[in-house]
Formats: C-alpha cells, structure tokens, sequence
C-alpha cells in the first residue's frame, strides 16, 4: 500500500520556510573575521540538510541539489576549513533568499527564475573551489570532509554514548551497528564500566557506550544517517580515521569516561596525500536541550506569506477549553433555576446570572489572547534589511530589538508591518549620518537604531529611535513655508513643525527611489495606523537623533466604554481615554484666540468641546453649565467633551462602520446596545484633531 | 421605538409569481418614489423591512439618514427621496426600507433603502428593456440602466451598484469638507 506523501508536502513547506528563517537569523549572526560559533553554523546547517532531505523525499530534485550546496558550503565553515567573511555570508544570504524563492514556486507550481538560480549555483560553486586546501571542484554526491583532501577518508571512528533512556523510544544499538556493518568493515568495541548491579539494573535502560571502527568507503553522511533518530538521545562522535598520526583530541564536553578515549593505530598509508590538513577533529555533539526546544515551539510567527492561520500555544488552548467547561456549568444552573422559579429563587438567580457575567468575560478575553501574538512576527525581517541596506548605504548600523515578546492582534501586527519598515528606512536613510560625518561629530561610528515595544495602560507602544542627525527643523520650516502649509511670520511649536514631514507634499520618499521603495509616504504611515485606531508622534534632537512613537490599541474588537447623552442621540467615550467628568462652573469658562473655549481646570486651560455643536444634534443642552463636561485624552492631549449626561457603562464589541459604509470623521465604530440600537462609537484623536482644524 | 417590520422576504416574494416562474427573464422588484415607479434588479434585494428609526451619524448629507442593527450589522440606511434632491416626505405606515447588496471594487456591501412603498415583481425579458432617456427623468441618469413599459405605466430600472457606490455618494466630499462642522 504506497502511502500518500502528497498530503504532507504543506508540512514540508511550513517547515521550510521556518528553517530559512533560522538560516536567516543564524547568518546575520555571524560574524565576519572572527572564529564563528561552531553551534551557530550547525544550526544553520541543519536547517539546509532539513530542505534538502524533504525536499529530495517529496521530488523537488532542483531545490536538493542548490541546498546541497549550500549545505557543503556550511560544512567546511563549520569544520573550519572555510573562513567567515563577508562574501561568504552574503552569497549564502542570498542563496537563501533564492530558495526561498524557488520553494514558493514549487509550493505555487510555477517556474523559477532558472537564471538567477544558475548565477547563484555558479557563485557558490567558485567558493567552494576557491578553497585552498581544497582541490575538489563542487561536485555532486556528498563528499564530506575528510581532512585529508582530496581522498576518501578509510574509515570512521565512531564514539557512540547513548543517554540512558535511549531505547525507551524503541531504538536498539544492535540495530544500528548491522546498519553500520553493512557499509563497511565494522569492529566494536563495547565499554561496560556504567553497568550497575544486577539488582539495580533497569532492563530498558541503556548502560553501554561504544567504540567502533568502519573501514571502507562509506560516506561521513551515510554514517551519520544511521544514528539520525537517536540525535538528541546521545553523545555521538565521527571522526575519520586516518593513518599514523598523533591521538585525536579528547572529546570535549560530557564524555568524560577514560574508557571513550583510545586513539586507533593508523592503518596503512594513504596514498597521494600531499597536503597537510590538520588532524581537527568533528566533533559533533546533538546537545538534548536543543532538539527538545525545537521540538516544543510554543506561540511561534505564522510562516513566510500570511497564510491566514495562526499558531496558538497550546496553554492558551488549554484555558479556552476550561473556560468554556465553567460556562456549560453555569448555564445547566442557570437552566435547573428556570425550571421551577419562584420569586423565592431571586437570590440564587442573581448568583447564576453574576457568575455568567464572570464567565463571559474570562472567555472573552482569553479568546482574544489566541489572536495575539509576539510583534516579533514583524521585528524579525528588520535585522536582514538593516544588514542589507546599511551595506548598500556604507554605513554601520547596529539594530537593537527589545520587547519583542510583546504581544499584539494578528490584525493589528499586520497593518503595522508597512509602515515600520518604511520609518526604519527612514531613519537608515536620512536619519544616520555616514561614518565619517559621525565620526567628526564626535559620535561612535556604529549608529544605533532601537525598536522597542511595550504595553502601557491598555495600549502597545513600539518606539523606533535612531542616534543620527535628527530632523532638520529649519528645513522643515523653509518646506512647510514653500509649500503654503505654513504661514510667515507665525510662532510654531517644534512639534508643530515636526508634524510636517507627515504632509504629503512634504513626504521625502520620492527622492530615494531605491532603498526607501514602494512610494509609501509619511503620510500613508500615519493613515495606516490612524486605521487602526492608533497614532503616531514623533520627538527630536538635532544631532542627537529622533524618536517616533507609535501607539496601538490592544485589541480592535471590544471596549469598555461610558455612554453619554447629547441631545437625541446616544455616544460611547472609550473608558481608557476619560480622565474624569466635571461639572462646569460659572465663570470658568473663558475664550482664547486661536484656541476656542476653554475651562480653567487646575491650573491648566482645558479645551471644550461641544459635542452637540461639532455633531448637529437636536434639542441639545447648550448651556455649559447644565450639562457634563467629560475630560478625556489622546495623543498625550486632553480635551473636555460636553454632553448632556452620563448614562451607564457597558461593555461593547467595535463593529466596523468600515464594512457597509464608509469611515465618518470622529466616529471610531459602531456597536449594537442593549435595547438593540446602534451606538456610535466616538474616536477621541479623531475629535481632537476636529477641533483644532475647526479653531 | 417600534420593533414592528413587514419582513417580505425575497422567497415569499418570489412565491406570488410562482406562475411566471418558467419564463426565462429578469425579475426586478419595484417601488415607488415620489409618483414615479422605479425596479431594482430583485437578485440584489437581500430583505424589505418596514421604516423604523435608526440611529443618526453626524455630518453625514442629509441622505444619509442613519444607521440600522440588521442581526448584529450595522448598516447605513440612505433616502432615496433626499439622494435623488426630491421633495422630502413624512415617512407613512407604508415607507419601507428595501435592503439591497451593492457590489464595489472592495467587495460587497448591505445597504438599506428608504422609499415610498414597494409595488410588485416584475418579470422582463432582456428585449423590453428600452434605453435610458437622456432628459426628462428625476434622476440623474448615469443611474438609470434601462427602461420597461408595464401595466401601470414606465418603470426606470436602477443600477444600484453605481447609485449607492461610496465613491459616488460621497462625490463632493474630496471638493468640500463634511457639512456643518460645528457652525458656531
């Protein structure tokens, strides 16, 4: 019966495109000129020897042999017998990127770009040959490295040290070493020092370790492949063996057993071996831990394209799940009290309904939580674009994330993506000076741009700031008079002037077509995330650099919020934005020039707003005496809304005005109320910004 | 607030011309607005409820009457009578909201509309349908997709995606701000 492998093929892609992410994060890591981290390259390593195994099961023949050579590639820097340098990593980076693109198009079934995959194959084939101590041109089969090039190394050395537990998941040394006979001369050498007492003994525990020898012309890979499923089960070393030569090192890490350790006596010499590689040896050690980690990924980044699914923890789940076991009880409760009600009942009935209340909200909000997930999902593209684009520009620029793990709704990071990459351009661009204006001004070379993300009273915040020049105001200003946005002569604010570079005849993208790409304007940043219900600031210091805010409301679809009366109509202030309510006093009320009325509120001037007025409501109270004044913030303004009085608090889910119609102008969404009617929702930025165009 | 409706649903609708249902033909659902008789495609009708009061939006034209809770969507409800600068009427016993989905580039949307009284469904074939007029409607005739002489008189057919299109209601709003904000 052929089993069906066509319905794991998605499985196959998914994982693909996570372990190009790993390949990714794992080459940006790498540093250049200094002795890399064994660790880092096998991780990427094994992501590429993953693509290639898969990809080879399902067919894609194209896409093996191109990660095959990437593969060979990592080898030799893993060995140590390639250096890290700047060529090297950038054409494995762009390698990358080019299976990337033809995993999609085999994942799409369409043709790939077979002449920039042949540029690549070429580039990374002279790499390969450019090895000095390497006369094999980049062939083919799997020629792993022996240190001895060009031969075939005569054997292996395998110290084989399996971890106590390794044949509880079935596996049987025995097995494996009639595996290992079949490819060679095979001698073993058991080491039976850990065995304990026979009354000790656990029979399915494993106490033996191994030394063995396999001569032949087996392949390092063929080797390896026989001890795949035990990876994370054991200490595992390969060594070639190689004729008369000092002992091997000892094997570094957990194998400290004496027994492990005995160099083999050469065999006969090899012939045509002229160069004098190092004896280095491989040691490779699959560390437990971090197979277990891989195996265990929790809340992870949904894949490369947005797939339109998500990956949710499975504590999430879990909490869900429980949740909705307390609703079904508290209903069946709620049901046995309708049954037989009298009045006398009306307590327990209050009780019931109470713990309804709870329930509903517990399984409201941890249903909202499995929308939520780390902004990582968005932070992680930014350390390969600052690589490439700080390379193409000249400059050094180190990138410092933190508050990744910051959550935020699917949707929410979704829109955000854009308009981030466009400031982090910015700021890459126009806001780091080159090395040598940095250094004449004193400054260290490497610029810094921080991405920073946090929750603060129910919103997310992520700050992008850079150390560079800052915005130029003077400029600002000049432009802001050219083009009319400004008048001469007038006293305006630095944030005034800053809030420019927002205008779109002002955008500064046209200029750089190439690395600040797309045609997406300041102004499309603000508008993308006004769209989501947030807002954007920017404060800077000429010459020290610039810091944009950007503020996200945590979650698009409830709200608590405060319904107030104005006139006819019913209006919902969002809870998070009303600081207080107030009842006007006579003769504090005072009119500014430029800043319409205002309330004399300790100590400050409070802008009013009269609702009934900017909203065209009938038979409003129109005396500001006689009605509230609601003080709510936004954008780190406050404003005071008049209205003709509170009603009650409830919360509501946000439904978008989007859908049927259209956005309206301080209007943030619609809800439906209790008594079934459709309350607006009042956008409180929106409002703001109103006003002030209106003064 | 009256939750009273006369739900006429499409199917039952359909179920009064049961005899007229092997003709091959287009069916359109008309109504009357200000003396005149106008169809809408009835494949575009989702519902026809009775009026009752909705929920007003600030600064909106004065078309705009509102919006309504349909099952939990909130949906804007446009008088035809103030779209079309008609004289506007008292709404009667008889004023009813004719819910329509209007296709758009971005997808599709549900709209009510608000017009005098509905009249029958009208069965045509393709070949009936005369050209719009080029004068002599009350309705700007971009909107108009054709005409159909029935028993009762001329029937002008609506395109209602081009009617109640975002784009083409909110045409002036790019040229001048939202009406009255805050007249002082």
């Amino acid at each position: 019966m052929a089993i069906d492998i066509g319905q794991f093929v998605q499985t196959f892609f998914e994982e693909s495109f996570e372990g190009l992410d790993i390949m990714e994060a794992g080459l940006l890591a790498l540093e250049p000129g200094t002795t890399a981290d064994l660790e880092q390259i096998n991780t990427i390593f094994r992501a590429a020897h993953s693509i290639k195994g898969g990809s080879g099961t399902f067919g894609f023949r194209d896409v093996t042999d191109f990660t095959h050579l990437m593969e060979t590639l990592l080898d030799r820097m893993r060995e140590g017998r390639m250096a890290v340098t700047h060529e090297t990593v950038n054409t494995l980076l762009e390698a990358r990127d080019c299976l990337q693109e033809m995993l999609v198009a085999a994942r799409e079934n369409v043709p790939v770009d077979a002449v920039r995959v042949q540029g690549l194959q070429e580039r990374l084939s002279r790499l390969l040959e450019a090895e000095p101590a390497n006369k094999d041109a980049a062939d083919s089969e799997p020629v792993f490295a022996t240190k001895l090039p060009p031969t075939q190394p005569v054997g292996w050395r395998i110290q084989f040290r399996p971890y106590p537990q390794l044949m509880h998941s079935g596996n049987d040394p025995v097995r494996m070493f009639r595996e290992l006979a079949d490819l060679g001369e095979l001698t073993v050498r058991a080491d039976t020092s850990r065995l304990p007492q026979l009354a000790e003994l656990q029979p399915e525990d494993c106490y033996l370790s191994w030394e063995l020898e396999l001569r032949g012309v087996a392949t390092y890979e063929s080797v390896a492949e026989v001890f795949a499923w035990v990876e994370g089960d054991c200490d595992l070393s390969i060594e070639p063996l190689a004729e008369a030569s000092a002992a091997p090192e000892p094997t570094a890490g957990k194998t400290a057993d004496a027994a492990a350790e005995s160099p083999a006596p050469g065999p006969a010499p090899d012939p045509g071996v002229g160069q004098e590689g190092q004896q280095g040896e491989l040691l490779l050690e699959r560390r437990k831990g971090e197979e277990r980690r891989k195996g265990e990924r929790r809340v992870g980044p949904p894949t490369a394209a947005d797939s339109g699914s998500i990956r949710v923890g499975i504590d999430k789940v879990d909490t869900v799940v429980n949740l909705v076991g307390e609703l079904v009880t508290t209903q069946s409760m709620l049901s046995a009290l309708g049954e037989d009600f009298d009045m006398s009942r009306l307590d327990k009935l209050h009780e019931a309904l109470d713990q309804l209340d709870r329930n509903t909200r517990d399984l409201q909000e941890q249903v909202m939580r499995i929308r939520m997930l780390p902004v990582n999902s968005v932070f992680s593209r930014f350390p390969r674009m600052v690589h490439d684009i700080s390379g193409k520009l000249g400059k050094q620029v180190e990138l410092r994330i933190s508050g990744e793990q910051t959550e935020l709704d699917k949707t929410v990071i979704e829109k955000i993506g854009d308009p981030l990459v466009h400031l982090i351009r910015n700021s890459l661009d126009h806001g780091l000076e080159s090395i040598d204006e940095r250094v004449q001004a004193g400054k260290p070379e490497t610029g810094v741009i921080a991405l920073n993300a946090y929750h603060k009273s129910g919103s997310i915040f992520i700050e992008v700031s850079d150390d560079g020049r800052g915005l130029n105001r003077d400029a600002l200003l000049r432009k802001g008079l050219d083009v009319g946005l400004l008048r001469a002569g007038e006293d305006y604010s630095d944030e005034q002037i800053y809030d420019l570079i927002f205008h779109p005849g002002l955008s500064t993208a046209k200029q750089i077509s190439d690395v600040s790409g797309r045609g997406v304007g300041m102004d499309v940043v603000r508008r993308n995330i006004q769209d989501v219900g947030g807002s954007i600031q920017i404060v800077s210091r000429p010459g020290r650099g610039t810091q944009i805010t950007i503020c996200l409301p945590l979650t698009l679809a409830i709200l608590d919020g405060q319904l107030v009366t104005v006139g006819q109509d019913c209006y919902i202030i969002p809870l998070l934005s009303i600081i207080e309510s107030v009842q006007i006093q006579a003769g504090s009320v005072h009119r500014v020039a430029g800043r319409g009325e205002v309330l004399r509120f300790r100590g400050r001037h409070l802008p009013i707003l009269r609702l009934y007025e900017l909203f065209g409501a009938a038979e409003a109270q129109t005396d500001l005496e006689k009605g509230l004044l609601v003080v709510v913030e936004a954008d780190g303004r406050q404003v005071g809304l008049f209205v003709d009085d509170l009603q009650g608090q409830q919360q509501v889910s946000i439904k978008s005005l989007e859908k049927n119609f259209r956005r309206v102008p301080g209007v943030a969404g619609a809800t439906i109320l209790g008594d079934g009617r459709v309350g607006l929702i009042l956008d409180i930025s929106g409002l703001i910004r109103i006003n002030q165009a209106v003064i | 607030m009256e939750a009273k409706t006369t739900d006429l649903t499409v199917q039952s609708a359909r179920g009064l011309l049961k005899r007229d249902a092997m003709t091959q033909g287009l069916q359109y659902l008309t109504f009357n607005l200000a003396g005149e008789q106008y169809g809408v495609d009835i494949l575009k009708v989702q519902e026809i409820r009775g009026w009752a009061p909705v929920t007003r939006m600030p600064n909106m034209p004065a078309f705009v009457r509102g919006v309504m809770n349909l099952r939990g969507a909130i949906v804007p409800v446009i008088d035809l009578r103030l779209r079309f600068e008609l004289e506007a009427m008292e709404y009667t016993k008889i004023t009813v909201v004719i819910v329509v989905t209007v296709r758009s580039a971005t997808g599709s949307r549900v709209v009510g509309v608000v017009v005098d009284g509905v009249s029958d469904v009208l069965n045509v074939e393709g070949a009936e349908i005369q050209p719009p007029p080029d004068f002599g409607t009350a309705v700007n005739t971009e909107f108009i997709s054709g005409l159909v002489t029935a028993e009762e008189g001329m029937v002008m057919l609506l395109d209602v995606d081009r009617l109640l299109s975002v784009e083409e209601m909110f045409a002036l709003e790019t040229a001048r701000p939202p009406e009255s904000v805050a007249a002082a």
